[in-house]
């Protein structure tokens, strides 16, 4: 019997910024279906993965496969039907500032009707379509008549997540969605996500380095040190891994194997 | 001799930079203008960024043109009127106004209101992650942010230099009939006999052009610019210099190819 194909699947993933070396051949699989979270420190390469996995920085060298097929080989046409079944939440949501929220949460439906990935909306339709996916991430739909400058932080990740789940899309990333958030606020948004991606069924990669934000919304957690996804595990044995670097960063230790560079 | 060596390496370091950034700007642009044939289109995008330059401009680049003119007028009636010259003075600023004025200080202006903004706005969405959303949600960049803006300042500009020819010659008009007590039936007759319209004409294709540089400057430093408040501020900066500077350079270039002879 031969084993399902990862959803995603990389492979010796490298990625450097002239000499300091940021990705240093990463293998991972995310089965259909499933949420993965990777933990790790501050500039331990976790946005670069994803960002190498979206097509926003070209890696050095491996491979990068989505349902079976190479997406670092592509042209930027290629990678575009790949595109549109991803979704992805940024840290700090990066709603476009001229636009109103409703304009933002379809703003990738329209972009898709446009390259004929989907049926085309008129204005009156896209507004009511926003106000349900409001509704879905728990907000009232009159907030789409507001500027993004007009939301809290935590309002403002609710309609970056209804932007990013707008298309159905089969998988979905978020890039430490709990950052800058108070604990009940980021509790809200990491029960949001598990809903979203259990009700559309899409595969989920998010980074954090927020433990508990990491234990509500991951089937399984990696953790990247110094290139590599050096522990996997099940999310509820994340603080007793038997890896002592993980161990070191899940209880926050000062001392361990990870040596913290502090200058004065 | 190794401080020579040492002024040497440093000269062909900034010359090779300098080359270096010049195919780069002029790859950018390419990449730009390349979708203006290639839909999607932006009509929304390109309306906004037609408004923002052509009619958001129009009061800084008309007081600009209209003071100008009124000055051109004073300065020349100073050296003209010690050679009994007066009459040649609505020549001069209409001469002045179409083929210099009107184009440069147009252009400056919007390099300055207009040029600064724009690479302030991408620049932001640049540092806030906006553009690498708009590439998640299936929409490039540069066929949204920069091909209609470029589009935009090489339509506005013209528009604005038909503006402020008008303005710059009734400033002249002005400070003539008004201050200087020319008749003005005279100054109107005078100004309609040296109007020529390869000047007007030349003018508006210098604008046409300026317009296309100056929101390249804008999109291109806006677009690459990194490290947050600081590099958004410093992008700015080096949008509108870097304007200013190609736009007296093509100035002298394009009037040398339509003018020198």
């Amino acid at each position: 019997m031969t084993e399902p194909t990862p959803k995603i699947r990389i492979r010796g993933l490298k990625k450097a910024f002239g000499p300091k070396v940021v990705l240093d051949g990463v293998d991972l699989d995310v089965m259909g279906g499933t949420s993965f979270v990777v933990i790790g420190g501050s500039g331990t390469g976790k946005s670069v993965l994803l960002r190498c996995i979206l097509g926003l920085i070209t890696p050095d060298a491996g491979s990068i496969e989505i349902d079976g097929v190479d997406v670092t080989t592509l042209t930027p046409r290629q990678r575009e039907p790949y595109m549109a079944r991803i979704g992805m939440l940024f840290q700090n949501g990066a709603l476009f500032d001229s636009l109103s929220v409703w304009e933002n949460v379809t703003f990738g439906l329209t972009a898709a009707a446009r390259m004929g990935h989907g049926p085309r909306l008129t204005r009156a339709q896209s507004r009511a379509r926003a106000g349900e996916l409001l509704e879905q991430v728990g907000m009232d739909p009159a907030v789409g008549a507001l500027s993004p400058s007009e939301l809290s932080g935590g309002m403002q990740k609710r309609v970056g997540l209804a932007r990013a789940i707008a298309a159905r899309p089969e998988i979905l990333f978020f890039d430490e969605p709990t950052t800058g958030l108070d604990p009940i606020m980021g509790a809200v948004i990491d029960g949001l996500i598990a809903d979203c991606v259990r009700k559309l069924g899409s595969t989920a990669i998010a980074i954090t380095h927020d433990m508990a934000s990491a234990q509500r919304i991951g089937d399984r957690v990696g953790m990247l040190y110094e290139g590599r996804l050096i522990w996997q595990g099940a999310p509820d044995t994340l603080f007793d891994s038997g890896n002592p670097v993980v161990d070191q960063f899940t209880h926050g230790r000062r001392e361990g194997p990870i040596k913290v560079d502090v200058r004065t | 001799m190794n401080g020579i060596l040492d002024f040497v390496a440093g000269l062909g370091r900034a010359v090779l930079d300098m080359v270096r950034m010049a195919g780069k700007v002029a790859l950018f642009g390419a990449v730009a203008l390349s979708h203006v044939v290639r839909p999607p289109f932006y009509w929304r995008t390109l309306w906004g960024s037609l408004v923002e330059i052509g009619y958001f401009s129009l009061p800084v680049v008309a007081l600009t043109a209209l003071f100008s003119g009124g000055v051109i007028a004073l300065q020349s009636y100073t050296g003209f009127a010690q050679y009994h010259a007066q009459n040649a003075i609505a020549g001069i600023v209409i001469l002045a106004v179409t083929r210099e004025l009107g184009p440069v200080l147009a252009g400056l202006m919007v390099a300055g209101r207009v040029g600064a903004a724009m690479s302030a706005e991408i620049g932001t969405m640049r540092v806030t992650d906006q553009i690498d959303a708009l590439t998640t949600l299936s929409t490039n960049p540069m066929k949204y942010l920069v091909t209609p803006r470029l589009v935009a300042g090489t339509l506005a500009l013209p528009f604005l230099v038909l503006v402020a020819d008008i303005l710059g010659v009734l400033g002249g008009f002005t400070v003539c009939v008004m201050k200087l007590d020319f008749s003005a039936s005279a100054y109107i007759a005078a100004t309609i006999a040296s109007l020529k319209v390869m000047d007007v004409t030349v003018g508006l294709v210098k604008a046409a052009i300026f317009g296309f540089l100056i929101t390249l400057m804008g999109c291109y430093h806006g677009y690459h610019s990194r490290g947050g408040a600081e590099g958004v501020g410093a992008a700015t900066t080096a949008a509108v210099v870097a304007a200013s500077i190609l736009l007296l350079t093509f100035d002298y270039l394009l009037t040398d190819v339509f003018f020198s002879q």
